[in-house]
Parts: structure tokens; sequence; C-alpha cells
């Protein structure tokens, strides 16, 4: 298994990260207090700051509509779109051309490079899960990054393997005979793990430090690397575009969103709230959830409390047993 | 430095695959992903031998669908590098969102489709439906006759393809199993012949060239998008042009003349034969028996370039003969419009030359039933008596169990 | 738009970063207005701003780039030292 020097490699203080440049460029039309630009710019921070040039292939989405536009970009790397399902399957093309190009001496470049396939949970959960299988299992050397923000959100709040219960979406509405949303979330990092990859983590851009070290490892990983970034959406679930990274702070500290990774297959929680928050105080700041707080509905709340607690539970055991001697 | 298999022309028993596979080995893409899809599959175990075995420089992607296949081709093609694929029926089928893109990047992808049914029901056979379902991509095509037409057009295809004045993805179909799996005398080429032939690519807005970042396939909003396609009209209209002076170029080069079209004996001809794919052979020698063990007059237009379609070649092969009927064979169903895909493309040709000919239509071979030489002389004789003016079933289907 | 004839083939977008000549600023209903004197240099707004709006020169927090700050308001309600706070965008614009 690929082995991550990490340890010898520092991330500069917050403000020298300033020093370097604005890598996406403003003017895209994501929607103001979007949590995917957010994650973007902190990924930029650490490659700017490690000398990597990132080479991306985007799945269709709310941040590959919004940054390209024609004629305009925010783009300042290379950067390909290709279609919803195969960002995974493009970057595999671009990063086989890097190395038979290398191998040819043909590379037009030589500075340092790293392939990003950057997708949504629609792209990466759902119609994309196939081609990311793919891509990881043949180990390609790249990063997928999953923005997730819980449903289809660029053609309209759609349902997706994502979306928690009893959120409220276009696909699956509360009504009368609804509640939203049927199932439990799908959970993306632990399928990455299955595939045996050398790095898995979950992020928050709220913890923007604990994001900065896993994107760093990743950056220096050998091989195929899964992230998976909280990403809010004020519009889709109905928050205030102020209060984001409120909501991504308490994702995290209600354990809704553990900030995990998984390293040759050893798993650690790296952030554990001291005081755990419960659920509710998550829910009570999206509209998306406001059907859960009429009375009567106490029980729901509830089970999403034992779905917190079990997932919790099920990391703090994975973190045990991967971790023990033989 | 891989190494120099083959320093002379030399004729070898080859079947289609091995002949393609053999071409794909002496062009040296830098990237191929593929998925195996019956009868394609022998074609990449081929060309797989050939990486495991150093002899090429290829980065060969085992991907995991053909949607996955072409996307990796369109990553490896927008990095800028030489990408390419091969595939069969339902794979084409699967990868079909992807033509489209692959066409509208302008990425000089190519491509061997094992022409083979579309479901359902599955079938595993030669015909064309594949490629006909996929005419309007946007991509070129070319179609094959035999085991050393497939070699000969897959080398044309990348310099065709990597033009500047089309910059076009390009595929190449040959009959599943009965081209692809059939032994036959090829003409292979010297190894460095080929590598001077097709020459260097030269990229165009490659993602590697992190100095000069690009963006590769944004959103073209209702102010721009007919804009990129009537660039892809223009793309198509030069290919015709390219396609021939490739092929000119090819003549020069090996000796081997190719155009658009094929024509077999249409100079005095009373009746034209107009097929696609390795049933043209067949037909090559049903005409031969006819005009000699009864004096009937047949010719033949053999289809190469199917997109973009050789209107006025066509034409001028009819105008040129003595032609009464024409007899139009498609290897694929429209269900909805009359006839099969080239009847319509005939139709048209005749109305921009405003001569209108009695055309007979024939749909044969669907799912590879078989289609001898019986079966093509019941058919002259459906185009003679259209073209002595009685009625004739304007589709014909051959060899079916009525 | 330019002619199908000029346009670069392939849809490809060769100037990088040209998004920056799309003032999404017209977007603003809030501003956020900097008080360099509470600021004590923290970064955090320039961590948080999803639109890389966050202006610092030689690591030192010096403004907004308001051509393109659409409002969220996530710098002002980060702002450990309330050096940034929302004001509505009316008062900063001219009646037309």
């Amino acid at each position: 298994m690929a082995e991550i020097k990490t340890a010898e490699v520092k991330i500069p203080p917050l403000k020298k990260l300033t020093n370097y440049p604005e890598k996406l460029a403003p003017g895209h039309r994501l929607c103001a207090g979007c949590g995917a630009s957010i994650i973007i710019r902190q990924m930029y921070m650490v490659a700017n700051a490690l000398g990597y040039e990132l080479i991306w292939a985007n799945a269709t989405g709310c941040v590959e509509v919004c940054t390209s536009i024609y004629p305009y970009t925010s783009w300042k790397s290379p950067w390909i779109h290709n279609a919803f399902e195969n960002a995974a399957a493009t970057i595999s093309g671009v990063e086989a051309a890097y190395k038979a190009l290398k191998r040819k001496g043909k590379l037009p470049t030589d500075k340092k490079v790293k392939f990003v396939a950057l997708g949504g949970d629609g792209g990466t959960y759902d119609i994309g899960f196939q081609s990311l299988s793919g891509a990881l299992e043949r180990g390609h050397d790249f990063i997928y990054v999953c923005y997730d923000n819980e449903a289809y959100m660029n053609t309209g709040i759609q349902r997706s393997s994502a979306t928690p219960k009893y959120a409220n979406t276009t696909t699956q509405p509360v009504g009368s005979e609804s509640l939203g949303k049927p199932q439990h979330k799908k959970w993306m990092p632990e399928v990455a793990a299955a595939h045996g990859i050398p790095y898995v983590a979950q992020v928050a851009p709220s913890h923007w430090k604990d994001f900065m070290e896993k994107f760093k490892k990743a950056l220096l990983t050998e091989g195929p690397s899964y992230i998976n970034a909280f990403a809010v959406c004020p519009r889709g679930w109905r928050s205030k575009e102020e209060e984001g990274i409120l909501v991504t702070k308490l994702a995290v500290e209600t354990n809704y969103w553990p900030l995990f990774e998984v390293e040759n297959g050893k798993w650690r929680i790296t952030y554990r709230p001291k005081n755990p928050k419960p659920i509710e105080e998550y829910l009570k700041l999206q509209g998306r959830f406001k059907h859960l707080f009429k009375p009567g509905n106490e029980d729901k709340i509830k089970e999403l409390q034992e779905e917190v607690n079990r997932r919790w539970e099920w990391l703090n055991r994975m973190e045990e047993i991967s971790n023990r001697e033989e | 430095m891989r190494p120099e298999l083959i320093k002379e022309v030399k004729y070898v028993p080859y079947s289609g695959n091995m002949a393609a596979a053999e071409a794909m080995r002496q062009i040296n893409p830098d990237v191929v992903a593929a998925y195996p899809i019956t009868p394609q599959t022998e074609l990449m175990q081929f060309f797989a031998d050939f990486v495991a075995n150093g002899l090429v420089d290829t980065e060969y992607i085992p991907v995991e669908s053909e949607h996955s296949a072409m996307s990796a081709c369109v990553g490896a093609a927008a990095a800028g590098s030489r990408a390419m694929t091969a595939t069969a029926g339902p794979g084409l089928a699967y990868m079909w969102e992807v033509l489209g893109i692959a066409s509208g990047m302008r990425l000089p992808i190519v491509m061997t489709v094992v022409n083979r049914a579309l479901s359902a029901p599955i079938n595993i056979h030669g015909d064309q439906s594949d490629m006909m379902g996929a005419r309007d991509q946007g991509w070129i095509q070319i179609f094959s006759e035999n085991a050393e037409e497939q070699y000969d057009n897959l080398i044309q295809a990348i310099k065709i393809a990597e033009d500047e004045r089309t910059r076009l993805p390009v595929m190449v179909g040959m009959d599943g199993f009965v081209i692809s799996h059939a032994i036959e005398r090829v003409r292979l080429l010297p190894d460095r012949a080929v590598e001077e032939f097709i020459g260097e690519l030269k990229p165009m807005y490659p993602l590697l060239d992190v100095d000069n970042p690009v963006t590769h396939g944004p959103v073209a909003m209702t102010d721009s998008y007919m804009e990129f396609k009537r660039q892809q009209r223009e793309a198509m209209m030069n290919a015709y042009k390219v396609i021939r002076e490739v092929g000119e170029a090819f003549e020069e080069a090996f000796g081997r003349k190719y155009e658009h079209i094929e024509t077999y004996k249409t100079e005095d001809a009373d009746y034209i034969l107009i097929i696609i794919g390795s049933t043209a052979g067949t037909a090559k020698f049903v005409i031969d028996k006819l005009r000699e063990e009864k004096g009937i007059k047949v010719g033949l237009i053999k289809i190469r370039t199917y997109r973009p379609f050789p209107y006025y070649d066509v034409m001028d092969a009819i105008e040129a003969s003595n032609c009464k009927a024409v007899g139009v064979f498609d290897r694929a169903e429209t269900f909805g419009a009359v006839g099969g895909p080239l009847y319509s493309d005939v139709a048209t040709a005749m109305y921009l030359r405003n001569k209108h000919y009695p055309i007979v239509s024939f749909i044969y071979g669907l799912g590879g039933r078989d289609t001898n030489v019986h079966h093509i002389e019941e058919a002259i004789d459906k185009v003679m008596q259209a073209a002595a003016g009685k009625e004739v079933p304007f589709i014909n289907y051959l060899n079916l169990n009525e | 738009m330019k002619s199908w004839r000029e346009l670069p083939i392939g849809a490809v977008i060769p100037e990088p970063g040209s998004s920056e000549k799309y003032h999404t600023g017209e977007w603003r209903a809030w501003r956020p207005v900097f008080e360099a004197d509470k600021c004590v240099n923290c970064m955090l707004c320039w961590v948080f701003c999803p639109d890389s709006c966050i202006l610092v020169k030689e690591e030192k927090m010096v403004g907004v780039d308001y051509d393109h700050c659409k409002g969220c308001g996530i710098c002002a309600h980060e702002c450990p030292t309330n050096a940034l706070e929302m004001k509505p965008e009316y008062l900063f614009r001219e009646e037309d």
C-alpha cells in the first residue's frame, strides 16, 4: 500500500496562505453563501502552498454549471466537464494520458500536477457511482472530491441517495401522506474505503485546519483518494446564507457529519466534540426539516438522533478494530 | 523504444479483429480505454497482448463500461494525447451520450465499431443498426468491406480526425463476425511507414499544458450553442475534402486507392445496387455471375464514407451509367421511415441532383441473417421489375421467414 | 456573442478566470462594511468567503471586492471582532 510521508510536509499558517493567487476567480454564479466554492478555495490554498497544479474533471452540477457559462470561466487551472456520471472516468483518461506522455518524454509541462475529479452528491453517490467505483478499483492517481449538499441541487432540490431521512425535497416532498424522504442517507466514504484505496476522508470547511491537513494527505497519496466534503446549501436547505459556516459547524458538533479518515485501512476519528450537541440544534436552522418541529413529530427527531448515534458508535468501533495490534 | 515488428510489406491470413489490432499497434496510440463486448472482444484482447508484451507504448485502461470507455477517451484526448477505443452494438448504444460530447468538443478520437445488432432481442451478430443509430452524432463514419479495408481505414482515420480542418472523431465499422472473425488475406504495411504516414498529433488546447489553463466543456446557453453546432457542420463539410485527400495520400504512399465510394462495373450498368459493408463483396460475385451467365448488366456502388454522405459521388456514378433502377441495401431498420437509413440518403441524393430513378429498398442481414448469392439475385430481379415499370413492394426483407 | 467563424472550436474557453468580467456584485441586497481598526487579521473571513472577495495584501485584510461580493454575510457572521458588519445595499447605491 502507498505510504504517505505527510509528517514532513507542513501547511503554512493561514496568513501565509493568503500570499498565493486566488485560483477560483470570482464572478461565478453559485448562490450567495454556497458551501461548495468554500471547499474549492480551501483545496486551492493547500495546493498552492505545496506547489501542486490541479487539473480538474468536474461532473455536471452546481459547481460545473455556475463556473463555466460560456464565454466565462472561473477556473484558472486546466478543467474539463464531460457529463454528469463520468467525472471519475474522464479523469482516468487524463491521468492515463499524463502517464503515457511522460513515458514518451512529451509532457508539455514539468510542474507538479495532481488530478482531481469533482462531483456533487448526485454525480458521485448516484449516477456517478459506477464510474467512481471503476476508477477507484483501477487505482488511478487522483483525488475524488464530493461536495455533498444532500440533493440534486442544480436542477432544483431533487432527492439523492445522500439526502437525509425526513428532509423535504422536490421529488420526495413533505405532504399530507409524506414526511419527506423515507430512507436514511447513504454514506459514501465507507463505500470508497471498501475499495481498499490508500486514503479516504470526511471533511467540513468550517473545520478548515482539519480539511487542509486531509487534503494535504490526499495530494501526497500515490493512488486514489476519496474526500467527502459537507457543502451547505442555503437555497436547498432553506437556511440563512450568513449561517452557512454555523450550520456546517453544527453538523460536525452534533456528530451528524463526523470528521474522520481512513489511511491504508486504519480508521481514525480526527475530531471528537467534547460535548456533542443534540441533533435538533442542527435541524432547527434548516427549513427542509421544519415539519419535524410540529407537535407529534418528536419521535422522528428521536429517530434521526438514533441514526446519528448508531453511525457514531459504528465509526468508533471501526477505529478500534482497524487499529488493533495483531 | 518499442520493437519494430514489420519491416516490409507482408501478406498475412488475418481476421478483421486481428487486422484492426495490428493497425492499432502500428498507430501506437497514447491511451486506449475499452470494454469488451462481442464481437469486438477479440480485438481488445489482441491489443491487450501487445500491451502486456511491450509492443506498444499505450496506457491501457480496462474501464468498467463503454460509457466510461468513451469518457476516458474524451479525457485523454482533451489532455492532448492520441486516444482510441473499439466497441460493438449495445456498447455503442451505452456510450451514445458521450459520442456527441466527443464530437462537440472536437476531439480526434478514432474508434472501431464491430457492427452488431442492437437489442432487443439480444443478438450478438452482425448488422449495421449500431452505427446507423449514431449517424447524427457528429462523428465521421467510414465502413469497411473486408479485413484489409478495416486496417487501411483505421490508419487513414487518424489523419482524417486530426486534420486541422476537421478535428472530428471517426468511427470505422466492419460487419460483426463476417469480417471481424473470418480469416482473409490482408496486406500489412511496415511499422515505420505507418508511423510516418500518420505523423505526430498536434494537440489543441491540451489540459496537460498547465501554463495555459483552458476550460473544456462549458455550458453554452441559447446564445452560443447553435454557433458551435454550425462549426461542426463546417468541419463535416471540410471532412469530405480531407477524406479524399487522405485517400489520395494513402494511394500514393501505399498503392491502394480509397475514395468516398467504390464503383464496380457501373459504367454500362442498367441496374445499380448500393450497399455498405461485407455484402458488397458478395454482390460483386453475383454481378460477375449474372453478367457472364445471363448478360444482365448490373453494377455496384459501395458506400465507404457514410458520414459525411457523398451525395454527388453517388449521383455522378449513377448518371454516368445506363441506370434504369436502383436497389438500395440496408443492414439496419428505421421502422418508422420508408426503407432503411441508406434509402433516405440515396433518395436525398436524387433530389439534390433533381434526377429521379426508381428505388427498391432491401432490408437484409439483420441480427446476422445470412445474405447469399441467391438472395442478391432475387433482389436484382425485383430491381429489374421496377425498371420495367412493374409494381414492386417498396420495402423488401431478404431471406425472411415470411 | 461572436460569429461562429470567430469562436474557438469545441466551445473551449482559453482565457482563464474570465468570469471576473461578470460582476455578481449586482446581486447584493446587503454588503459587508469593513472597519480596519477592529480587524486582527485572523483571516477567517478570507478562508470562508465563497466568492474570493476578501482582499488581502501582504497578510493584512484590506477590504472587500464589491464588484463580485454577493452579500451572503458569512464573513460578518464569522468575524470574531465585528470588523465586518452587514448593511443594506441601498445605502450605498445612488438613485438611478
